[in-house]
């Protein structure tokens, strides 16, 4: 954690008709951290995350991402300063395979501008993303149509496909769920690893256990309002939490 | 308890040899790899020649079934970024019109108005394309159906470009051997110059569009720019054939934006089966030829076409040229169970 902030939300507020879906809701996340947004089903987080990608604008707020606000901005030009999500529901290109699934983001002209305006090699750095995140590289697997694939596969293609774009700033919009006990314990490393190589992460779960491992500090979503944020430690003992989770005693 | 058999699927043995980089060793798969291209190019080739055995009727005939080839593929090409068009005519009568008025009014050549044509036409129905592309699925087809039908009473009423009569008197092409190569190479160069383009980076990214464009989107690539240049390059085609058909017809008027232009591509591309490009031109191929034979029933004609067409559809749902590459590089075998 150094280096400052790369993300500042400012009191971003989004109404959806008349429900609020994020009301005044600022945090910020420092170069190298690991953020757990949790909270109940109709919480807002999924919400939070459009706001951020650019999916969602914002009615009013501030989304500043290394110094710029990128509040209501394009998704593809959001996703070209480095910031990239995966989707809850892994909706990959299911008529094409896995490894095409990837030489999409890498024809991107972020990804060509870093790869120094060479493309060569491109079949390198798509087999390389796959066998990252648990493709059997020597395998028929990453070669098979997407439609064909089991939902942890497709889960990791998404996180592959992030990865493609070599973000500063990864979103995961619960990367875990539809995924089994093993696959879940075969991916977390991974992420663990990208994280002690510098990515900032924000990670949206409902896996509180797996996520409270890995996270340097976890907000709570209830209503749209931030409840709390603070340490794993910290938001596990909170009273507000636990209200948000189980209900609260006094409404009956 | 009677015997239950499953229809089982197996690549021929000469097509996982070919699979292989060291296959081409012999002539048969060489052949084998290269006949389901160069037959029917060679038969399209050399069908100009045989004017003396299948007459003047079907040669004029081979032009029209490329013009709707053309029209089939540009909604093929469409239809693999996700864009359903139920309005190719828009493209057909932009192409041609232009065509024409840039032949009567200025009196160029055919040799520049084609091009220019097709050029300007494809620029023109993209333009008027462009609100709506951020439209998908039915919203879609509806607006692309809308279009030509509204293009076209647009100059009945107000006269202009020919009004209801149209503009006739148009430049002749120089002869029938021009035409038939013309059309016959156009409707080639677009026909693999699509399957290759489908299958670069760049046409993985429109069937990703097709499939998800959200995902597109979050991978830093501007999705829009993409439908705008595919929805071109398809305009492009589908302009090019309005263009030749005017100088074809000499003519141009009100029926360029005719349904037909717009149904009868759509057709084909489904019967032939869509996203695979040499399905659309397979449909065409059977469609119209098949559509001037029943001529002779009179007012029949469309019942016996309808009912072709129905039959071919049921069928075959997954369209002709898929069926026919099973069949190319599959056997079957029924195997007992149970």
């Amino acid at each position: 954690m150094e280096d400052g902030s790369i993300l500042e939300v400012e009191n971003v507020t989004k109404w959806f008709g008349g429900v609020a879906a994020i009301i005044t809701v600022s945090f910020s996340l420092q170069r190298g951290e690991l953020l757990g947004v949790i909270g109940p089903n109709g919480s807002g987080k999924t919400t939070l995350v459009n706001l951020l990608t650019g999916f969602v604008k914002p009615d009013s707020g501030k989304v500043i991402y290394q110094g710029k606000d990128i509040a209501g901005q394009q998704p593809y030009k959001v996703a070209a300063l480095g910031i990239a999500r995966t989707f809850q529901m892994a909706k990959p290109f299911y008529q094409l395979s896995a490894f095409k699934n990837l030489i999409i983001p890498l024809y991107s002209p972020r990804v060509k501008k870093l790869r120094g305006g060479k493309y060569g090699n491109r079949d390198d750095v798509a087999i390389d993303l796959l066998e990252d995140v648990g493709f059997e590289r020597d395998s028929f697997v990453p070669y098979k149509v997407a439609s064909s694939l089991p939902h942890g596969y497709l889960k990791r293609l998404e996180l592959a496909r992030c990865l493609a774009l070599r973000p500063d700033l990864l979103i995961l919009d619960e990367l875990f769920s539809g995924m089994s006990m093993s696959e879940v314990a075969g991916t977390l490393p991974i992420i663990e690893k990208l994280n002690t190589e510098g990515l900032s992460i924000i990670m949206v779960e409902h896996r509180l256990k797996e996520l409270f491992r890995i996270a340097h500090r976890v907000m709570v979503l209830n209503f749209g309002a931030k409840v709390v944020d603070g340490s794993p430690r910290q938001v596990m003992d909170s009273d507000a939490v636990k209200a948000a989770y189980l209900g609260d005693e006094d409404e009956g | 308890m009677a015997m239950r058999y499953r229809k089982e699927r197996l690549d021929r043995g000469i097509k996982v040899r070919c699979d292989d980089v060291f296959a081409l060793s012999s002539y048969r798969e060489v052949l084998y790899l290269a006949m389901p291209k160069v037959l029917p190019v060679a038969i399209l080739l050399i069908f100009p020649l045989l004017k003396g055995v299948v007459g003047l009727y079907y040669e004029k005939a081979l032009v029209i079934t490329c013009a709707i080839s053309l029209l089939a593929l540009s909604w093929d090409l469409m239809a693999s970024v996700g864009l359903i068009s139920l309005g190719q005519a828009l493209f057909f009568g932009a192409g041609a019109y232009l065509t024409g008025y840039l032949n009567y009014a200025f009196k160029l050549s055919p040799i520049l108005t084609i091009p220019l044509g097709t050029i300007g036409g494809a620029l023109f129905s993209t333009f008027l394309l462009l609100p709506v592309l951020r439209l998908r699925g039915v919203y879609f087809a509806i607006v692309t159906l809308t279009l030509p039908l509204l293009l076209g009473r647009f100059i009945d009423t107000t006269k202009i470009l020919g009004g209801g009569e149209g503009i006739s008197g148009l430049s002749p092409l120089p002869n029938l051997w021009f035409e038939l190569y013309v059309a016959i190479f156009a409707m080639l160069v677009c026909l693999f110059g699509f399957r290759r383009l489908i299958n670069q980076d760049y046409g993985l990214v429109l069937q990703g569009i097709r499939d998800n464009d959200r995902a597109v989107m979050s991978g830093a690539i501007n999705i829009y720019r993409f439908k705008v240049e595919a929805v071109f390059i398809a305009g492009l085609a589908g302009s090019f054939a309005g263009a030749f058909m005017t100088h074809y017809y000499q003519f141009v008027g009100i029926p360029a934006f005719a349904m037909d232009y717009s149904i009868v591509p759509l057709t084909a591309a489904v019967l032939g089966g869509p996203g695979t490009f040499a399905g659309s031109v397979i449909g065409a191929f059977i469609l119209v030829p098949l559509s001037e034979a029943l001529r002779g029933f009179g007012t029949l004609r469309v019942v016996f076409y309808s009912a072709i067409l129905i039959i071919c559809v049921v069928g075959l749902p997954e369209g002709i040229f898929h069926y026919m590459r099973r069949k190319y590089h599959q056997f079957e075998r029924r195997r007992e169970i149970g």
